[in-house]
Formats: structure tokens, C-alpha cells, sequence
């Protein structure tokens, strides 16, 4: 068995208790949670999807500037705090699947563990508006 | 292998007449192999009785904290070998985000709160972090890794030819859960424990109990089962007994989980001095306590 190390865990269950969109990716950038609140961003429910891989997550919503210009997904927060470890933040329009723009701020960090250990990433998005 | 319970209970030494047959000493269990591997799971006060048992040509012995919380290291400053020059005491233990294992150790084992420090004890003393690599002791092929208690805590998974044992003395796999258990992978310690032999696993709380002490990091008796069998195991140790709770309390505790959950395993609740062994004479994996329900 493959297990999550406990630090996840405890972020898995911290963040289903908020109201704040939460998605959490492993450090090969697997989507392994999003929280409840974050399920109407994607358009699809963590209990349906489960765990996705980077290159299926990131085509369920269209990122893009206040033009409506795509964004480069290294351009992205989440993407720079997994890559670069560090922490970064943005705000962009976002388009998943029910169709609806919304204006969201996204801060995303590294999840750096005990020792020192990369254990991933973690998004907390606010919507600007919806 | 055989393994020997020194000290079942959590939190806080419980002495009296109310608590005799369980026992009051805190957290500590004798793990000895075949080939006379000597390791020590947690330096509570169950250790002192135990130091005074190991034989006198014991060059090397193996303390493994799981955390170091008082009730896991009151007894270390009484165990004999540390005062015995002629052995290397190896104690392996986490360190926090900012203290080593020698300077957290040092805490305690120094004035004002102990006479002696660490340093002056008459032994050889190796210190070694986890969690870590896997790591062999004599016999014993050791794993460690991080589980969800308030402060670095570590579970070990010990294992041999002869099966394996595994040592989760306080553990809340429950925090937070919406429902629990979670997915095998969702749990913590479940990898540990997967399909262990021999489970040692905090049982400290009644589930009402249990309402008021959320993220104290202790579990209620039914979600120790079903953390059990959530797992696999086969014969699981109810530990970590609440100081609160008397011998007929937890006789009866046990009893009533049993009825209601009615584990897929064996049950031996912790008690000062059960010994369990751990293979046969033919080798086969297995474990044979010497007292037993469920």
C-alpha cells in the first residue's frame, strides 16, 4: 500500500471542514484532494473522480487573464509553488465545466513536511466574483 | 521473537489496587529475538522493572520512542543499562521542525527535571532520528513513520522471519475524519500496520470519552478496532489504557466494544507483564499470548 504520508491526511481533513476552495497535489502534481467547496470549480466531485493526474486535471478549466488571454499553466500559483517550492500568488478568470466565469484570487504553497520532506502542494482559492 | 509488556498505561503512572492487574506503569514493551536482540519500544515507567531483568552480558540495547511526551520517557533516567559502561544504549526517537532528538532528550534529562544529564549517564549513547530509512537491529528489520498525534510521533513496524509486530501506542487515525475509517491509503499508520501479526494499539478512550477529547490524540476502543481491521491484523493489543479507568472498567470496556463491533481478529487486552510469542517452532508466523479473548 501506498500510503499518504500523515502530514496530507491532516490537510485532507482540515480542508474538508473549510468553506474556502482547497485542491492539494502531490509533489509529481496529481490532484489526490480538492475539498467540497472546491467541487463546483472543477465541475465534478472528488468522490466521483478520486485522485486525477496533472494532464487530466488541468483540462477541466480554462485559465485566462482579465482580456480573456489563456494563461500559461506555469504561470499558474499552484504550478510555481510545486515547481519552484515557493509560495505564490495571482488572480485570473477561470471557466470549468458548468460554463461559468469567475474572478478568483489563488494562493498556493509548498507542503513541506517534517524533515524537510516534499510532500506537494496546496491552493486556497477566493472568488473575486462568480 | 517474544514480547513482553512492561507498561499499558497512557498519560499518567497509575498505581493502586484498583488498577493492579492491568498495571500502572506507562508505555514500554520488550521486543527480544531469537538471537538475543534486546529492543525497547517507549521509555516509560514500565522500563525500570524491565532494565533489571535484561542479562548482565547485554552489550547493546535498543530504546525505539515513539514521541516524547513524559508518559514515553520518564522511566529512561532508570534504566539500568544507561548506567552501565559496558553498554551502548542506541535510542532512536523524531526530532521537531527545529530540535534535534539530543536537545529535545536533554529537556528532560537534565536539572531541574533530572539530576543527571544525558550526557554524564556511564554508557555509550548512540542517538539515531527517525523517521528514517528502514533500519535492521540484530534480527529485526524496522520501519518508521510519522502518525497523527499532537507532536513528531513516529509508529514502528517490526519484522522478522518469524511475523511482524507493530507498535502504535498513541494514535488518533480518527481526527477529522467526516467518517471513519477512511480508504486504507487515507488512514494514518495503516500502511504500518497492514496485515501485522501483533498490533499494540492506543485504546485509551470510551467513545463518549472520546467527544471531549478530540485531537488529544488518542483513540476511543471501537475506532481502535476498526482502525484494526481496517488494516488486517491479526491479533490486536488494546493499550494505552486511560489512568482514569480500573481494572473492572476496562474489563468490562473491552467486553462491550467486543459485543458491538465484533473485530475479525484476536484479542489480547494490555496488560502489565502478557507476553506473546510471535512464530512457531516450525516457523510459521503466528502469535501465541498468554492470555486471550475475542
Amino acid at each position: 500500500m501506498i500510503a499518504k504520508e500523515v502530514e496530507i491526511i491532516l490537510a485532507r481533513q482540515w480542508a474538508s471542514y473549510l468553506a474556502m476552495p482547497i485542491f492539494i497535489v502531490d509533489p509529481q502534481g496529481t490532484l489526490i484532494y480538492y475539498n467540497e467547496s472546491a467541487e463546483h470549480i472543477l465541475g465534478r466531485r472528488f468522490e466521483e473522480t478520486g485522485e486525477m493526474p496533472v494532464a487530466e486535471w488541468a483540462t477541466l478549466f480554462k485559465a485566462s487573464d482579465e482580456a480573456g488571454k489563456p494563461l500559461d499553466s506555469d504561470t499558474l500559483p499552484l504550478v510555481i509553488a510545486l515547481a519552484e517550492r515557493r509560495p505564490a500568488r495571482r488572480d485570473f478568470w477561470i471557466r470549468g465545466l458548468d460554463d461559468v466565469l469567475r474572478h478568483i484570487e489563488v494562493s498556493a504553497f509548498p507542503l513541506i513536511g517534517l524533515g524537510q520532506r516534499h510532500l506537494g502542494a496546496m491552493a486556497i482559492v477566493w472568488e473575486v466574483s462568480a | 521473537m517474544k514480547i513482553t509488556l512492561w507498561g499499558t498505561r497512557g498519560s499518567l503512572a497509575s498505581p493502586g489496587p484498583e488498577t493492579a492487574r492491568y498495571g500502572g506503569n506507562t508505555s514500554c514493551v520488550e521486543v527480544r529475538g531469537g538471537d538475543g536482540t534486546v529492543l525497547v519500544l517507549d521509555a516509560g515507567t514500565g522500563i525500570r522493572r524491565l532494565g533489571a531483568t535484561l542479562p548482565k552480558t547485554l552489550r547493546r540495547v535498543d530504546v525505539l520512542l515513539t514521541h516524547l511526551h513524559m508518559d514515553h520517557i520518564q522511566g529512561l533516567g532508570f534504566f539500568a543499562p544507561l548506567r552501565n559502561p559496558n553498554v551502548e544504549v542506541h535510542i532512536w526517537g523524531p526530532a521537531s521542525v527545529t530540535l534535534g532528538l539530543r536537545a529535545r532528550l536533554s529537556r528532560y534529562l537534565s536539572p531541574p527535571l533530572f539530576p543527571v544529564h544525558l550526557r554524564d549517564m556511564p554508557s555509550t549513547v548512540c542517538l539515531h532520528e527517525v523517521p528514517c530509512a528502514e533500519f535492521d537491529v540484530g534480527e529485526f528489520h524496522i520501519n518508521s513513520s510519522l502518525v497523527c498525534h499532537p507532536d513528531p510521533t513516529v509508529g514502528y513496524r517490526i519484522m522478522t522471519p518469524d511475523g511482524v509486530v507493530v507498535y502504535l501506542p498513541d494514535h488518533e487515525p480518527a481526527l477529522g475524519a467526516q467518517q471513519f475509517p477512511l480508504s486504507q491509503d487515507w488512514t494514518s499508520g495503516c500502511a504500518l500496520a497492514e496485515n501485522a501479526d501483533l498490533l499494540i494499539h492506543d485504546a485509551q478512550y470510551t467513545p463518549q470519552e472520546y467527544e471531549d477529547r478530540v485531537g488529544f490524540g488518542h483513540s476511543s476502543l471501537p475506532q481502535a478496532f476498526e482502525f484494526g481491521a481496517l488494516a488486517g491484523v491479526k491479533h490486536f493489543v488494546p493499550f494505552h489504557h486511560d489512568p482514569a479507568h480500573s481494572d473492572d472498567d476496562l474489563d468490562r470496556l473491552i467486553a462491550e466494544t467486543v459485543t458491538a463491533v465484533k473485530p475479525p481478529f484476536q484479542i489480547t487486552p494490555g496488560a502489565e507483564g502478557t507476553t506473546f510469542a510471535l512464530g512457531t517452532a516450525e516457523g510459521t508466523p503466528g502469535t501465541k499470548g498468554n492470555s486471550g479473548t475475542g
